[in-house]
């Protein structure tokens, strides 16, 4: 509970819920589309076992991770360093006794993990119908079909919740990034065509 | 000659009453949340903060502590710890008599 407390206080004193945020919106969303483009890919192929599908999807999805991790790390890790030494100039002290030197430590692992988790999370709800397929639970779509729709239902949910951050309607901030997938399945649909 | 006999030491240690402290914070943690955090160091202390002037990243505040007992060593520890610095110590009330909720 005191480490909570604790981590409250260091991402308020940083700013950083707003951050985190929009980190994990944007790296959901990220995760989100790819496993559309990868199931619409082989949707369209239609060659590929659920195996295969499987293994690209969840390989895609430890990528996001790794990627979002680290990127984050590194320019939040710099990004801090620096907040923290224009602070200390202000300050004319020596802060590294200080929350602010925590902060400075701390906030860039959790807002890391916060942008690599987001899409290895959404990714894996998402292929979750091919992880069932895969284990022989029979489902009312094929296991591909209903890791589409879902990556629809996903799509849309997280446009909702940028709607309800941004105090707009839901529905048509849902509606706008479903636009987005349909037309992120459409060139997946001409690519895979030609 | 004589053997030196010192009486035992009986006076009681005088106890702070009040402080009022001019201290330079940065914008975070807010002045709200930096007193609360003062105040949680006692449980009868009372803390009263007073913005005197706001730069780009930092105030100048006046704080007022009151309490029976007041610890200024974790008072300070705490200032610090929240990023703050301790520029002076601007009034004392202090008294002798024993700690006592009166």
């Amino acid at each position: 509970m005191r480490l909570l407390t604790d981590l409250a206080l260091l991402l308020r004193i940083t700013g950083s819920h707003g951050l985190m945020r929009r980190y994990f919106v944007v790296n959901g969303f990220d995760g989100a589309l790819t496993m559309l483009g990868l199931s619409m890919g082989f949707y369209v192929s239609n060659e590929a076992s659920i195996g295969v599908m499987l293994t690209a999807c969840l390989g895609a999805a430890v990528a996001l991770f790794m990627s979002g991790v680290t990127s984050a790390f590194l320019s939040e890790w710099e990004e801090r360093k620096r907040s923290l030494a224009e602070l200390e100039r202000a300050m004319v002290a020596d802060l590294s006794e200080s929350v602010h030197a925590e902060a400075a430590r701390a906030v860039p692992f959790v807002i890391a993990l916060v942008n690599g988790l987001a899409p290895l999370s959404i990714s894996v709800v998402i292929i979750t119908p091919l992880i069932l397929a895969r284990a022989g639970i029979d489902l009312p779509l094929s296991g591909l079909e209903a890791t589409i729709a879902l990556a629809f239902i996903v799509i849309f949910l997280l446009g909702v919740f940028l709607g309800h951050v941004g105090g707009g309607f839901w529905l048509w901030s849902g509606l706008r990034t479903v636009l987005i997938a349909v037309a992120t399945a459409l060139i997946v649909m001409v690519v895979g065509g030609i | 000659m004589g053997r030196l006999h010192f009486e035992p030491f009986t006076t009681p240690m005088p106890s702070v009453r009040r402080l009022v402290l001019d201290v330079l914070k940065p914008h975070h943690p807010d002045s709200l949340e930096f007193c609360q955090r003062l105040a949680a160091l006692g449980s009868d202390y009372r803390v009263q903060l007073t913005v005197v002037e706001v730069d780009e990243n930092t105030e100048t505040t006046r704080i007022i502590v009151e309490g029976v007992d007041v610890d200024f060593h974790r008072l300070r520890d705490a200032i610090t710890e929240m990023g703050a610095s301790l520029h002076s110590i601007d009034e004392v009330e202090v008294t002798g008599s024993p700690a006592s909720s009166d």
